[in-house]
């Protein structure tokens, strides 16, 4: 059983790691540009300073870093979550296709939207 | 022994007590566990939003002003405020269950959980400060 997916350890891995991520990155990102801005509490950044640090080699580094492993973060704890919650492990083929398939999507998405800053 | 088993060519099904779909509403901690299950949906969400920004930001000034005005859409927003409630919950949990998954040994001896869980905390800290300054700070 155990040998017939040898990739689940690295894919835990990828789990862990980004929910790390997201627990380090999101909560101060999603504040400011979800709440403290839209509501006036705070002023944003003008475009040129936020292009200036969007487009910084090492921001577009760790962004990429963060949207990917926070993806396959999701892809595995909602997996189980389906599995779980819902009692549906006998789909599990079409799950892992939707879960794992959509955070690669979405990794290339990030590559290619961070590739594409001025 | 007996002698009038009766065989059938299937193998028995073992007893197993039928678990309703909905076994998660029956406790608080099951409950919580699947709340802390579903933030995985809004950690997903602010991958998107945070993509939907970049693209924005990378297109034009008119772009990045129609995000800011996008995000104070009402609907918007109670979504971005429920999200930051299931992230911070996401936050608090993965950082007191980080002791438990991580064993840290420094010289021979066994590191307290609550120093891993700390160093956890200061890390969000850490973080927070820096794209706060990258943010708001005009240099």
């Amino acid at each position: 059983m155990y040998a017939r997916r040898p990739i689940e350890p690295l894919l835990w891995l990828f789990f862990s790691a980004g929910g790390v991520m997201a627990a380090l990155f999101f909560p101060a990102i999603l504040f400011l540009f979800g709440i403290a801005f839209p509501l006036g509490w705070l002023a944003p950044p003008n475009y040129d300073h936020l292009l200036a640090v969007v487009s910084h080699p090492l921001t577009r580094l760790v962004l990429l870093g963060v949207c990917s492993l926070s993806l396959f973060h999701w892809a595995h704890r909602f997996r189980y979550t389906l599995y779980d919650g819902l009692q549906i492990k006998h789909l599990n083929e079409s799950i892992n296709a939707i879960c794992y398939g959509g955070a690669v999507l979405g990794t290339l998405t990030a590559a290619y939207l961070l590739w594409k800053v001025p | 022994m007996r002698h009038n088993a009766v065989y059938t060519p299937y193998h028995p099904r073992w007893h197993r007590t039928r678990v309703s779909t909905y076994w998660w509403l029956g406790r608080w901690s099951y409950f919580l566990f699947i709340l802390r299950e579903l933030s995985s949906i809004f950690v997903a969400w602010v991958v998107i939003y945070l993509l939907v920004l970049v693209a924005a930001v990378s297109k034009s000034a008119v772009r990045y002003q129609q995000f800011l005005d996008w995000s104070r859409n009402p609907f918007m927003l109670s979504l971005n405020i429920l999200s930051l409630l299931f992230i911070v919950l996401h936050a608090v949990t993965w950082f007191n269950l980080a002791p438990q998954a991580m064993v840290v040994h420094v010289g021979g001896r066994r590191l307290p959980g609550s120093l891993i869980a700390i160093s956890n905390y200061a890390g969000l800290v850490a973080v927070s400060i820096v794209i706060l300054g990258l943010l708001l700070i005009r240099w």
